[in-house]
C-alpha cells in the first residue's frame, strides 16, 4: 500500500513537503516527526481527534510555532518558517479562529489580504478583489460591514476570501466547517472543490471527517501528536481504523456504526 | 560532583562577614553597605511587587519620602497639633506613624489602579511619585527644597545610634528581617496566592484566591518596605531634602530588583550592591572621560537594564547563584498533621446542578439555545458534541465565569449568576481547564495546595513569622494525600511545567479535588490522553463518583464518555440533540450524524 | 482673575493641550500596535527642539553621532541575519539605509551653510536627524523583545528614557534654548492678542491630526497598521510583520515628537530634560482615554493644557503636582467604567 501511496504522489510536482516536523510547548511534545506532502493542485487533508495537534501541525508549518524540522515549500527548504516569508511566497493560512479584523469593513479585511502582494509590487489587487466577490457574492453585499458583525458562515467566508487575495499557491485550511450549520458547511465544501479547480493547491485540516475525505484526494490520520495513518482519501473513508481513531469509538462501536 | 554547601552554612558565613565588616572596614566602606542595606529594603519591595506579582511601581521613592518626612517632621517639630502631639520626638514612634500614613496612601492607590489592567498602576505611580516630589519642595512645613535638618539620632535602649558603624547593624537588622519574613511569607498560603499573580489569576480566582486582594497585600508590603528605608535613611543622614525621593531614583530603585533578579529575595540585595557600587565608580569616572560634569551613569543604566532585559530577563541572581552549589533543601510533609475538616457531601442522587432553559447570545450568534441539564450527587454527566457546538459556552454558564442571556444555572439550590468564581468555589463546585493552567515553576504539591486555599485563613502577617506552620502543614498534606489519590505522588516536588500533558490534567483534577468540592466540573479532560492514562482517569473518576461526587464531564471523545458515564447530553449548534442513556444516546441517528458529519 | 486673563490663560492651555494631543495620539498609537508604553515620547520632544537649536546655532547636532552609532549597530545586526538566512541580497539595502543615510546626512551638515538657510529648510534637517531614530530604537530596543510582557516593555521604555535624558544631557549640556517663533505676527481676536506662534502651534496640529487619520482610514500601510493593532495574529497571516509595523509605527512616534518640538521651542524654553515633563502630560491625557481612544485621549489634553494654564495662575508652584494629581480622579473614572481581572498575556 504505501509504495502505491508514494508511486500516487510522484506523478505530481510537490508544493509541500513537510519531513520530521516537530513541536514541542515545554517538554511537552504536541507533534512529533510529522512527515506530510502536498502535490500541486490536489488536497489533502489531515483529520483526528481533538487535541491530536493538527492545528500545532499548520501552525509550525506557516512559521506561527517553532519547530524543529524540515519544511519544503515550493522547492525551497525553510529550516525555520517565518510567517511573512511564508506569505510572501504564497503560503496562506485560514486559521481555526479566523482573526479577522473585526473593527474594520469587510472590504477592506480583502483589502489587507493582498498586502504582502501589494509590497512586492503587484498592484492588481481590485482584480482579485471581483473574483472574491464572484465566489462569494455574499460578501460583496457585506463589503461596508464590519467584518466583527457578520454571522459564523460570513465569517468564514471572509476569512477564506481575505487568503485568496493574497493569490496562495499553498491554502491552508483549519477546520473550515467548525460551529457552521451544515448548509453552510456544504457551502464551504463546494468552494474548496471549486479552487482545486482553480489550481489551488489545498491542506485541509478537518473534524468533519465525512466531508473532508470526500473532497480530498489524499488523507493523514493524526493521533496525539502522530501521524497514525495515510492513504488516498477514497481509501481511508472506508477504513474502519479511521472512524475508530478518528471518533474514538472502541470495537463495539465500530460494529454498529459499519452497518 | 562538585561539593555542596548547605545553605545554611552559606547564610551563616554572610552573616558573620556582615557582623564583623563595620569592625575592619573603612568608614568609605561602612557608608556604602549602609546605602546598599537601605537601598535593598526598597529593592525587595520590588522584588515582592514585580518579579512575583509581575506588577511594578517607579514611585517607590516617593515611598522612602514619606518614611523619611514623617520622621524628620515628628522629630524636629517645636509644635505639633494637638492630635499628633503624642508621636512628637520619638524616631520609633514616628516610625509607627509613617508606616501607618504610607500603608494609607499606598492602600488610596492601590484601590485607585489595581482594579485596572497592569500598566495602570506603574503610569500612576509615576505621576504620584512626581507630584509627591514637587510637594515635598514646594510646602513650607517640610522645608522646601532645602529640606528640614537637626533629625536627631534613633536610640536603642538608651544608646544612641549616631555613627554610621552603629546604624548600619540596625539597617541590616532590618533588611535580614524584611528578606526573611519575605521569603517565608512566598512559601506559604498567601505567598502562593500571590505566586499566581503572575500567569495563574483566572486560575487562582476560580480556587478562591482574592487575587485584587493578593495584588494589594503586595503593593502595600513594598510600600511599607520603603517607608521604613526612608525612615533609617533620615536618621543615618540627620537631615532630609526632596532629591533622593524623585522618580529618577524610584526609577533606579526598579533598577536594582529587575538587574538583581526580580523573582528573588536575594536579588534586592545583589541588585542593590551592583548598581550602588556602580553608581559611585561611574559618577567618578565619567565626568572625566566626557569632560563635563553630570548624571552621565544614567545612560550606561538604561542600557544595561535594556541589555539585561533582552538576554537575562531573570536578573543577575540565577547567574550568581550557579557559581555556589548550594544544595537543594527539600520540602518535609509532616505525615502526622491532622486531617483539614470536610464539609459534608449532599446525599447520592440529590440533584446538585440544575441549568434550567440557558441561552447565551453573542451579537447575532446564539452559542447556547434553550439548554438544560442537571447534575446528582454521585453521578457523572457527560455533555458531548463537535468541536464548536457549545460545550465550552455552556461550561462557561455552569461556571459562573459568564451569565446566560436568558435561563438560569443553580447549585445547590442558588443561583450561579452574580457570583464571582471565588464564592463559587467556596459553595463546592470546582473545576479544571481545557487549556491546562498550572504554575509551571512551583511544584506539583504546590500547585495542588492553591486548590486548599479555601481551607486555610492564615494570613499575612501568621506567614511571615511562621505562625501558620500547623495550619500549613495541613494544607500540604493534604495536597499530598490528593496527589496519591491520583497517582502523581512520585512528582509530588517536580515542577509542575517539567510534567507531560496527561500528567498535567490529572495534577489539575487533583487540585480541584483539594478544594473538597461536590461537585467537579471537568473540561475536556481526556484531550491528549494516551489509552492508558485515560483508563487511569477513568477509574480515577468512578472513585470519586463511588464517595459521592457529582461530575460533570464535557468532552469530544466519546469513547472514554460511553465506559465510564452514567447519562449523557448532546449538543450541537448551541443546542441538546440528545439526552439519555450513553447506549441509547450512541445508537441515536442525530448523534452520529454531528460527530461523522453529513455529506450528501 | 478678569476675563481678559481668563482668555489668556485659555490661549495658552489650548497651545500646549494642542501638543498634548499630538504627544497623547502617538502614545496611544504605539501602545495599541506594539503594547509598548512609549515614556521616551517626551525625549523626542526635546531632541527636535535642541538638534534645531544646534543646527540654527551653526553645530553640527550632536544627534547625528547617535543616528550614526546606532545605525552601524543596526547594520551589524542586521547583515548578520541577512548573512545566515542566506540572502546577501538585503545587504545593500540594509548598509544604505543604516549607515550610508546618517553618512549623507553628516556631510550635508558639514558642507552646506545651514545656519543661513531658511527656517523650514532647518527644521527638516532636525526631523531627518532625529525621526530616523524612531525605527532604529524599535529595532534595536524593542525587536528583540517584542512578545515580552507588557510590563517587561515598558520597564525598557523606562530604561530607553533614562538613558536618553543621560545622552541628551551629554549631547546638549545643562542649558535651556529657545528657537525664534516661526513668525513675529499678532493677530487680535476680539479682545486677546493671539501670536503667530499659537496660531502655528494649533494648525500645525489640526492638520498633523488630519493627515493621521487620512493615513489610517486611506492608505493600505495606514490600514495595516490598524489591522495590527485590532489582531496581531491575523495581521502576521497577511504579511503584515510586527517588526515592520513596529518601526512604522515608532516613525510617526519619533516625527511626531520632534515636531512637537519644533513646534513648541519659541513659545517654552527646552532643557535636554523638559520633554519628559510634556510627555508625561501627554500620558496623562492618552490615560483618559484608557490608551485606547483616540478622541478621548485628544480631549484629554486639551483638560490637561487648560488645567495647567489655570493653575499657573492660581497657584503656580503647585502647577505640576495639580496636573499630575489630575491622574488620580481620571483613574478612579477609568476604574469604575471598566472592572476586569486580567491575566497577563
Amino acid at each position: 500500500m504505501n509504495a502505491n501511496i508514494h508511486g500516487s504522489n510522484l506523478i505530481l510536482k510537490t508544493v509541500l513537503e513537510v519531513r520530521d516536523l516537530t513541536v514541542s510547548y515545554g517538554k511537552v511534545e504536541a507533534l512529533s516527526n510529522a512527515n506530510i506532502k502536498v502535490g500541486e493542485g490536489q488536497i489533502v487533508t489531515v483529520i483526528g481527534p481533538n487535541g491530536a495537534g493538527k492545528t500545532t501541525m499548520l501552525s509550525a508549518i506557516m512559521g506561527l510555532l517553532e519547530s524543529r524540522g524540515k519544511v519544503d515549500f515550493d522547492g525551497t527548504i525553510e529550516g525555520v518558517p517565518v510567517v511573512e516569508r511564508m506569505v510572501a511566497r504564497g503560503m496562506n493560512l485560514v486559521p481555526e479562529k479566523r482573526e479577522l479584523f473585526g473593527e474594520m469593513t469587510v472590504e477592506d479585511n480583502l483589502v489587507l489580504g493582498a498586502f504582502q502582494r501589494h509590497r512586492s509590487g503587484h498592484r492588481d489587487h481590485a482584480q482579485t478583489m471581483e473574483e472574491v466577490y464572484q465566489l462569494f457574492p455574499r460578501l460583496r453585499e457585506r463589503r461596508s460591514q464590519l467584518a466583527g458583525t457578520l454571522s459564523g458562515g460570513e465569517r468564514q467566508m471572509l476569512a477564506v476570501g481575505r487568503a485568496l487575495m493574497a493569490k496562495p499557491k499553498l491554502l491552508m485550511l483549519d477546520e473550515p466547517s467548525l460551529g457552521l450549520a451544515p448548509l453552510i458547511v456544504r457551502e464551504i465544501f463546494r468552494i474548496i472543490g471549486e479552487l482545486r479547480r482553480r489550481g489551488v493547491s489545498i491542506l485541509l485540516v478537518e473534524q468533519n471527517a465525512r466531508a473532508a475525505l470526500q473532497v480530498a484526494d489524499y488523507a493523514y490520520v493524526l493521533e496525539t501528536g502522530e501521524i497514525a495513518m495515510e492513504g488516498p482519501a477514497r481509501q481511508l473513508a472506508d477504513d474502519p481504523r479511521v472512524i475508530e481513531a478518528y471518533l474514538g469509538l472502541g470495537g463495539k462501536h465500530q460494529e454498529m456504526l459499519s452497518t | 560532583m562538585k561539593p555542596m554547601f548547605s545553605p545554611r552554612l552559606i547564610l551563616g558565613v554572610f552573616l558573620a562577614v556582615l557582623a564583623v565588616a563595620p569592625l575592619v572596614l573603612s568608614s568609605f566602606y561602612v557608608t556604602l553597605l549602609n546605602y546598599i542595606g537601605l537601598y535593598a529594603l526598597v529593592a525587595l519591595g520590588l522584588v515582592l511587587l514585580t518579579g512575583v506579582g509581575g506588577l511594578t511601581s517607579f514611585g517607590q521613592a516617593a515611598f522612602v519620602g514619606l518614611g523619611a518626612y514623617t520622621t524628620a517632621v515628628l522629630t524636629t517639630a517645636t509644635e505639633l497639633p494637638g492630635w499628633l502631639a503624642w508621636a512628637g520626638g520619638s524616631p520609633w514612634l514616628a516610625l509607627v506613624v509613617g508606616l501607618v500614613f504610607t500603608a494609607v496612601v499606598a492602600l488610596v492607590l492601590g484601590s485607585l489602579t489595581l482594579r485596572l489592567s497592569g500598566h495602570y498602576l506603574p503610569l500612576g505611580t509615576i505621576a504620584w511619585g512626581i507630584s509627591l516630589y514637587f510637594l515635598f519642595g514646594t510646602l513650607d512645613t517640610l522645608g522646601g527644597h532645602t529640606g528640614l535638618t537637626g533629625v536627631p539620632p534613633i536610640t536603642v535602649f538608651g544608646f544612641e545610634l549616631d555613627r554610621g558603624e552603629e546604624l548600619f547593624y540596625l539597617i541590616w537588622l532590618f533588611l535580614l528581617a524584611a528578606m526573611l519574613t519575605t521569603q517565608n511569607l512566598l512559601d506559604s498560603r498567601e505567598g502562593r496566592a500571590i505566586r499566581a499573580l503572575k500567569g495563574g489569576m483566572v486560575m487562582a480566582e476560580a480556587m478562591g484566591v482574592n487575587t485584587a486582594r493578593s495584588r494589594m497585600i503586595i503593593f502595600v508590603i513594598a510600600a511599607l518596605h520603603a517607608c521604613a528605608s526612608g525612615w533609617l535613611y533620615a536618621h543615618l543622614q540627620r537631615f532630609v531634602n526632596p532629591t533622593p525621593f524623585g522618580l529618577h531614583i524610584g526609577i533606579e530603585y526598579l533598577f536594582m530588583a529587575v538587574v538583581g533578579g526580580a523573582g528573588q529575595v536575594w536579588g534586592a540585595l545583589v541588585g542593590a550592591g551592583v548598581i550602588t557600587i556602580a553608581k559611585q565608580w561611574l559618577q567618578d569616572v565619567l565626568p572625566r572621560i566626557f569632560g563635563q560634569s553630570g548624571n552621565f551613569e544614567v545612560i550606561f543604566f538604561g542600557l544595561m537594564m535594556v541589555i539585561v532585559l533582552q538576554r537575562a530577563r531573570d536578573g543577575l541572581w540565577p547567574l550568581l547563584a550557579r557559581l555556589v552549589p548550594v544544595r537543594a533543601t527539600r520540602r518535609e510533609l509532616d505525615a502526622a498533621a491532622e486531617a483539614l475538616p470536610r464539609k459534608p457531601l449532599p446525599a447520592k442522587g440529590e440533584v446538585i446542578l440544575e441549568a434550567k432553559e440557558v441561552t447565551r447570545r453573542f451579537g447575532g450568534l446564539v452559542a447556547n439555545n434553550n439548554m438544560s441539564l442537571s447534575v446528582r450527587a454521585g453521578e457523572i454527566l457527560a455533555l458531548i458534541g463537535p468541536n464548536g457546538a457549545g460545550k465550552s459556552t455552556m461550561f462557561n454558564q455552569i461556571s459562573g465565569v459568564d451569565t446566560p442571556t436568558s435561563g438560569e444555572v443553580l447549585f445547590l439550590g442558588r443561583a450561579v449568576a452574580g457570583r464571582d468564581s471565588r464564592e463559587i468555589a467556596r459553595m463546592g463546585m470546582s473545576r479544571t481547564f481545557q487549556h491546562v493552567k498550572l504554575l509551571p515553576t512551583m511544584t506539583v504539591l504546590e500547585n495542588v495546595a492553591i486548590g486548599a486555599h479555601l481551607r486555610g485563613d492564615k494570613g499575612v502577617l501568621s506567614s511571615a513569622w511562621r505562625l501558620d506552620r500547623n495550619e500549613e502543614a495541613r494544607l500540604l498534606n493534604e495536597a499530598a494525600r490528593q496527589i496519591e489519590r491520583v497517582g502523581l505522588a512520585e512528582h509530588m516536588f517536580d515542577a509542575a511545567g517539567s510534567l507531560a500533558l496527561g500528567q498535567q490534567r490529572i495534577l489539575e483534577i487533583a487540585r480541584a479535588l483539594a478544594a473538597d468540592p461536590c461537585l467537579l466540573l471537568l473540561d475536556e479532560p481526556a484531550a491528549g490522553l494516551r489509552f492508558k492514562e485515560k483508563q487511569a482517569l477513568a477509574e480515577l473518576l468512578k472513585k470519586l463518583r463511588g464517595e459521592g461526587i457529582g461530575i460533570l464531564l464535557v468532552e469530544h471523545d466519546m469513547d472514554f464518555v460511553m465506559g465510564l458515564v452514567d447519562r449523557v447530553v448532546v449538543m450541537e449548534f448551541g443546542e441538546k440533540i440528545a439526552e439519555g442513556l450513553p447506549e441509547d444516546v450512541q445508537r441515536n441517528p442525530a448523534v452520529l450524524e454531528a460527530y461523522l458529519g453529513g455529506v450528501e | 482673575m478678569d476675563f481678559q486673563i481668563a482668555l489668556l490663560l485659555g490661549q495658552d492651555g489650548i497651545t500646549n493641550g494642542a501638543i498634548y494631543a499630538l504627544l497623547a495620539l502617538a502614545l496611544v498609537l504605539v501602545f495599541a500596535v506594539t503594547r509598548v508604553i512609549f515614556i521616551p515620547q517626551g525625549e523626542f520632544v526635546s531632541y527636535g527642539a535642541l538638534t534645531l537649536v544646534m543646527i540654527q546655532a551653526g553645530a553640527i547636532p550632536a544627534t547625528v553621532w547617535l543616528l550614526l552609532g546606532a545605525g552601524l549597530l543596526a547594520a551589524a545586526l542586521d547583515v548578520r541575519l541577512a548573512l545566515r538566512a542566506g540572502q546577501p541580497g538585503r545587504l545593500v539595502r540594509l548598509v544604505g539605509w543604516y549607515v550610508a543615510y546618517p553618512l549623507v546626512l553628516v556631510a550635508l551638515l558639514y558642507t552646506l551653510p545651514v545656519k543661513d538657510f531658511p527656517m523650514i529648510a532647518q527644521i527638516l534637517f532636525a526631523l531627518a536627524v532625529v525621526v530616523p531614530m524612531g525605527p532604529l530604537m524599535y529595532r534595536l530596543i524593542y525587536q528583540p523583545i517584542a512578545a515580552a510582557p507588557v510590563l517587561v516593555l515598558l520597564i525598557v521604555s523606562v530604561a530607553v528614557h533614562v538613558a536618553m535624558v543621560g545622552l541628551g544631557l551629554l549631547f546638549f549640556g545643562a542649558e535651556g534654548s529657545r528657537t525664534p517663533p516661526f513668525s513675529d505676527a499678532r493677530f487680535e481676536m476680539g479682545p486677546v492678542m493671539v501670536s503667530g506662534q499659537t496660531i502655528w502651534v494649533v494648525v500645525s496640529s489640526l492638520v498633523l491630526i488630519v493627515a493621521l487619520y487620512q493615513f489610517f482610514e486611506r492608505t493600505l500601510y495606514g490600514k495595516a497598521l490598524r489591522a495590527t493593532a485590532i489582531n496581531r495574529v491575523g495581521a502576521r497571516l497577511m504579511g503584515i510583520s510586527p517588526a515592520l509595523a513596529g518601526r512604522l509605527t515608532f516613525f510617526l512616534a519619533a516625527l511626531i515628537g520632534a515636531l512637537s518640538g519644533v513646534l513648541i521651542a519659541p513659545i517654552t524654553t527646552i532643557y535636554y530634560d523638559t520633554g519628559f515633563l510634556i510627555g508625561l502630560k501627554g500620558f496623562v491625557a492618552a490615560i483618559v482615554g484608557g490608551l485606547g481612544s483616540y478622541p478621548l485621549a485628544a480631549a484629554g489634553a486639551l483638560l490637561v493644557g487648560l488645567l495647567e494654564a489655570f493653575s499657573s495662575f492660581w497657584a503656580s508652584a503647585h502647577k505640576e503636582v495639580i496636573v499630575f494629581t489630575l491622574i488620580i480622579p481620571v483613574l478612579l473614572w477609568r476604574s469604575l467604567r471598566g472592572r476586569h481581572v486580567e491575566e497577563e498575556e
